[in-house]
């Protein structure tokens, strides 16, 4: 991050992306709610106004763009795990629609 | 930037080290000789206690990696003489650990429990011991020592979203300039690679560095799923999953930016030291605290980077632990166990790199002698050693 860089510069509530391939993006602001527009911020410091579909608690993540069921969610551009239902862009993205693909014991427990 | 290469007044010992505290570590050798040598401590000042639980009813290799722990913990640069506390009937081998901390030309005493007629009579020669001991080491000097006597320690606990992009980035920042500097960097939790073990594995220095770490995570990752449950709640923990972090992998790939970006030279199991190996090192350790804390004490490092972001507020108590707190929030509400406000960095007044020099010249006054937030407050008693078999 740059000097000219610095988050919260414009005013507006800043959702951080990390890689180019991210579909989230992290959001450190307090009081975002339906509706709020938060100015998203990849490296190079540009990015869309996107507006927040519902609560999300500062330090977690929105989603960029619509997700599918089954789809990979990118952070840092790598995954994070995938989408347990459909995620719209704006949306609360956290453990009641992205599910971990690591470390699940229970999944190898029905295989077997 | 100074041109000059950066200096540490540390403790010179005999096998070349340089301390950055002159403790008299005192060492039960199994969990039933904990309670002699914390009274012992209790009444000493200058000494330490490694308070663990383990030593006895483990499989043979879980007493044999206690054994050598424990052995590690007294050859720390921090350790300027030992007094082993054994109970007489222990499984771990405490002859082993007299033997070979003796040979590291430190004061090394030890005293048996049984053999001595009991508690009463143990602790109270305990304190006789380590009296003198104290009394031996405590007018050695600090001299100058070049950065590169330094093995640095990293790892982040309590973690959320803000470790990511804001503490583990200055960590990692830190990393980079020791490693260039000749010293010695090494991280761990195993369990925080599960995710990013391929990011990891392209910066292996060697093919088989890369396949050791392919290795080990498969090995903790195995160790979890063998419950049969999903890891989320134990790993990412519930205060990680309040902080935003949604799956291990999301964790892990904000715990492996702490590691920097130079090539990693290759993997050190839990009981072994980092003496006479420099750069980046992986030691093979769990996430939680007194485990990860006691196994990179045990690599002999001087000193630990401890980022986090819901506020773990943790010491160990022979290696200074300086805590980075990326969170600006916790960072006020806990500033009195916080030593690097790197919450500055996610409200845009201040960059990765200003804090990172911040750090820098922190971590060489804490070598020098300046207390942590921890250490003055006397939160440093965190510690446990990683088995891998049962207790049977």
């Amino acid at each position: 991050m740059s000097s000219e860089d610095r988050a919260g510069t414009t005013g507006r509530p800043i959702a951080l992306k990390v890689a180019d391939a991210d579909n989230v993006a992290t959001i450190f602001a307090d009081g975002i709610a339906r509706g709020t527009v938060v100015q998203v911020r990849d490296r190079s410091g540009a990015g869309p106004l996107l507006a927040a579909r519902g609560d999300i608690p500062y330090g977690h993540k929105i989603a960029l763009e619509d997700i599918a069921p089954g789809q990979t969610i990118v952070k840092y551009g790598e995954s994070i795990g995938v989408a347990s239902r459909a995620i719209a862009a704006g949306d609360y993205v956290h453990v009641h629609n992205l599910d971990s693909m690591r470390g699940r014991g229970d999944l190898e427990r029905k295989e077997a | 930037m100074a041109s000059a290469t950066p200096t540490f007044y540390g403790y010179p010992r005999p096998d070349g080290t340089f301390g950055a505290r002159n403790h008299v570590a005192v060492i039960p050798s199994v969990t039933c000789a904990g309670d002699v040598a914390q009274a012992v401590c209790r009444q000493v000042a200058g000494t330490v206690c490694y308070l663990h639980h383990q030593g006895c009813c483990q499989l043979p290799p879980d007493l044999e990696r206690v054994t050598d722990t424990l052995i590690s913990l007294g050859r720390s640069p921090n350790v300027g003489a030992v007094l082993i506390v054994s109970l007489g009937c222990e499984g771990t081998d405490h002859e082993r650990m007299y033997e070979e901390l003796s040979q590291t030309g430190k004061p090394v005493r030890r005293i048996g429990i049984q053999e001595l007629g009991g508690t009463a009579p143990a602790i109270a020669r305990g304190i006789e011991e380590a009296r003198e001991l104290v009394i031996a080491i405590s007018a050695q000097r600090r001299v100058e020592a070049g950065i590169e006597n330094l093995i640095m320690s990293i790892k982040c606990g309590a973690s959320d979203t803000t470790s990511g992009m804001a503490s583990n980035c200055v960590i990692g920042r830190v990393a980079d300039r020791l490693v260039d500097l000749g010293a010695t960097v090494v991280f761990g939790e195993t369990t925080e690679f599960i995710g990013g073990e391929d990011l990891l594995a392209r910066r292996a220095a060697t093919p088989e560095v890369a396949r050791r770490i392919y290795e080990i995570v498969d090995a903790m990752e195995t160790r979890a799923k063998s419950v049969g449950c999903d890891m989320r709640r134990g790993q990412p923990t519930p205060g990680n999953i309040a902080g935003g972090l949604s799956s291990i992998e999301e964790k892990s790939l904000g715990a492996i930016v702490k590691s920097g970006t130079r090539p990693i030279q290759g993997v050190l199991d839990y009981p072994e030291t980092a003496f006479g190996r420099t750069g980046l090192w992986i030691k093979d350790t769990p996430g939680r605290e007194p485990e990860i804390l006691t196994g990179m004490a045990a690599t002999g490092a001087q000193l630990m980077c401890f980022s986090t972001g819901r506020g773990a507020p943790q010491g160990f108590p022979s290696m200074p632990v300086v805590k980075i707190c990326g969170n600006p929030h916790t960072y006020r509400r806990m500033s009195g166990d916080m030593d690097v406000d790197a919450g500055r960095i996610i409200e845009g007044a201040a960059t990765i790199d200003e804090v990172a020099d911040e750090t820098f010249d922190r971590i060489l006054r804490v070598l020098s002698g300046e207390l942590t937030k921890n250490e003055a407050i006397s939160y440093t008693s965190s510690i446990d050693i990683h088995c891998l078999g049962p207790v049977i």
